[in-house]
């Protein structure tokens, strides 16, 4: 997965959001709504009327079952119990990282009479150019282990997004997972409602595991997980009001309000790149010369002093940073203009370490020189070579 | 010789008129490259520079038998700027617009399916072929003329950087192409590394990966059956976090492929010798090419 396109290609919804989007499409979902506190728990709980009643910690991650965030309950008691552990809990999962989550909303929903767990994705295949459905008869569990251990369990079948989903797709998925009479029918309408709901929204995956069959015969999605192509939000404002920044880095939210594309890593070489490719390069460079890149950060291609000054800003608030490098390729760009962005930026905001600063492009012996004269503790380098070494120099 | 585009190559460009179209499209006269008309609908008639606009590319290409074209239309008009060019019969689009939707070029890669149309991008900083055509946005001054070495990229200003330690160190380029960074994009490695093979003055190829996708591991694999020629291969990314990807489904349809050690060993595997210094790539280069 390239760092960056987590962020420009996709916006993750909480599992509620996702279910809300399902309504709208009548992919049926257990009753229930989201809440912030114990009391709106109880209020939800007694809406719906009867127990058992789950309750699920909303963060944007998986594996929340075997990390303490969801919970069956009984009767109210229990149910104050679990809302009370989770909400505010650290959820700790393998998608969150040893350092977790806050959870600051729950999921509060009617309990299901599950017969069996079934598996159910749609996504964006890149290699086939198709929108991908994802079948599976053992849901409920890790899909990728499955995948591994009986690959012939998965069922995989591609849809020309031209002509879009036929008949014969839901015949193959619906007789591949083993279903038959109104367990396939409503199967067959549940994919033809989430794939509208895919296309619709943009989604770049739809994720239900598990789908349950119940004793009723019905089918209903337990989870949902959807995530959203950033790139089409444009035509989807209703969606970008899904977005949670609790969820995110704070440094990553303010990076955002400036269109830099960011990703704290914890390093101690903070760095400024115009370009994503050449800022992974750089990152691999940082580490080479003996150090750990304190972040991820694409200026993208016409970087402007503005942009120059607040990437410089956020990245000098991380403390663990002691030393930056500026890797800038302008070619078209002009060095010394460019130059004298990076001298006013850091006049504004006082250097407390080192900045090297790699530059090619139009004019670059003068912007050199603009650097040099500054006497601010900037240290121009001749190529990616000399960078590194001055890097490693900067934190040795 | 080249690949793609040479000296004949007459370029229409869709959107001429907005703040990059102009920029690039002067920056594309001055190399040289001939830019014969431009389209933005509404100003049919105009002129911009001394180029025609023209309001469809139907009439742009009928007037002018262009037979390429760059497009700058912003990311809700791309999808339909490629189709439109696409259905003229053109036969080289090259998209440089950054954020189109995925499932719009879900739709065009299918459209373009079985069409005689090759298109290069989105989200691509384009093609060159030095002193020749100049189609995109890359700094032209930096690349040198004559070959013998082939640059091809997912990256914009990471190919810049490859071919400006080319030129420095006196070696010139063939054709240098950027396929773009998008998951789902028009020519691939394996497209441009068949046409680098067919093309007798390119002598060797450098090939620039990220990590993500399992692109680069297909293009290892059909080097070892298809390509004579010395490759020198590079990934970056390879210290980017593990563990921030996109969901189990991406992982299973991919394989597990896409980290950076995967590629660099599909990379050794299949006798492509690897550069892990971004900074040596060109001195690797010389000596890999014998040059």
């Amino acid at each position: 997965m390239r760092v960056h396109e987590l962020i420009r290609f996709n916006m993750k919804i909480h599992e509620f959001q996702a279910k809300e989007l399902f309504r709208k499409y009548q992919v049926p979902v257990p009753q229930g709504s989201a809440v912030r506190s114990v009391e709106e728990a109880l209020t939800v709980s007694r809406q719906l009327g009867a127990f058992p009643v789950v309750v699920k910690a909303q963060i944007h991650a998986g594996g929340r079952g075997k990390g303490g965030g969801v919970k069956l309950v009984r009767d109210e008691e229990e149910l104050m119990q679990a809302a009370t552990d989770i909400l505010g809990m650290t959820l700790v999962t393998h998608q969150t990282g040893p350092e977790g989550r806050v959870v600051k909303k729950l999921l509060v929903e009617a309990g299901q009479n599950i017969v069996e767990e079934l598996y159910l994705s749609l996504l964006v295949d890149r290699q086939s150019a198709a929108i991908v459905i994802i079948g599976c008869r053992e849901g409920g569990m890790d899909i990728e282990e499955v995948a591994a251990r009986a690959p012939e369990k998965i069922i995989r079948i591609r849809v020309n997004p031209l002509a879009g989903l036929q008949g014969y797709h839901l015949r193959e998925l619906g007789f591949g997972l083993g279903l038959a009479g109104q367990a396939m029918k409503n199967l067959g309408l549940l994919v033809k409602n989430l794939y509208r709901l895919f296309v619709d929204n943009d989604c770049s995956l739809v994720e239900i595991n598990p789908l349950i069959l119940t004793r009723e015969d019905t089918i209903v999605a337990l989870d949902a997980k959807v995530d959203l192509d950033s790139n089409a939000l444009f035509r989807h404002p209703e969606l970008l009001a899904c977005r949670d920044l609790d969820e995110e880095d704070p440094l990553e939210v303010e990076a955002s309000k400036h269109k830099l594309n960011y990703i704290n890593l914890g390093g101690n070489v903070g760095n400024m790149v115009n370009g994503a490719g050449l800022a992974m390069a750089t990152m691999d460079i940082i580490k080479q010369a003996g150090a750990q890149p304190a972040n991820f950060l694409d200026v993208g291609g016409g970087a402007s002093a503005g942009m120059v000054e607040n990437g410089l800003r956020l990245i000098l608030r991380d403390d663990k940073v002691k030393a930056v490098l500026i890797n800038i390729f302008g070619g078209i760009l002009r060095c010394d203009i460019f130059a004298e962005g990076i001298v006013d930026a850091a006049r504004a905001i006082g250097l407390r370490v080192p900045v090297v600063v790699r530059m090619e492009g139009t004019n670059v012996e003068e912007g050199k020189r603009i650097l040099a004269d500054s006497g601010l503790n900037l240290i121009g380098a001749i190529d990616l070579r000399d960078a590194a070494a001055k890097i490693a120099a900067a934190v040795a | 010789m080249s690949i793609f585009v040479n000296r004949n190559t007459k370029l229409i460009v869709q959107g001429i008129t907005g703040k990059e179209g102009q920029f690039h499209t002067r920056q594309c006269l001055e190399y040289g490259t001939k830019v014969v008309g431009g389209v933005t609908p509404g100003k049919g008639g105009q002129k911009m520079d001394g180029v025609p606009v023209f309001n469809t590319v139907r009439e742009a290409v009928s007037v002018t038998k262009a037979n390429a074209t760059m497009i700058f239309v912003p990311p809700a008009f791309c999808a339909d700027a490629i189709m439109e060019a696409a259905d003229t019969g053109i036969s080289l689009i090259i998209a440089i617009t950054e954020g189109v939707p995925v499932i719009d070029m879900l739709r065009v890669k299918n459209f373009l399916a079985g069409k005689d149309c090759r298109l290069i991008g989105p989200n691509c900083p384009g093609i060159i072929t030095p002193g020749e055509c100049k189609i995109g946005i890359m700094p032209g001054k930096i690349h040198k003329p004559g070959g013998p070495v082939g640059v091809v990229s997912r990256s914009g200003t990471l190919t810049y950087e490859v071919v400006d330690q080319l030129t420095r160190l006196g070696i010139g380029q063939t054709s240098c192409i950027g396929i773009g960074g998008d998951p789902v994009n028009g020519t691939n490695f394996i497209d441009v590394l068949r046409a680098f093979e067919a093309d007798p003055a390119t002598e060797g190829i450098v090939m620039v990966g990220e990590i993500g996708g399992s692109a680069e591991e297909e293009a290892a694999e059909f080097i070892r059956h298809n390509v004579t020629k010395p490759v020198v291969g590079f990934i970056a990314g390879l210290t980017a976090p593990p563990g921030r990807r996109m969901g189990h489904a991406g992982a299973i349809i991919s394989g597990g492929s896409g980290t950076g050690q995967a590629k660099i060993e599909a990379f050794r595997a299949n006798g492509i010798k690897v550069c892990e210094n971004l900074g040596l790539i060109g001195q690797i280069s010389k000596e890999v090419f014998g040059l």
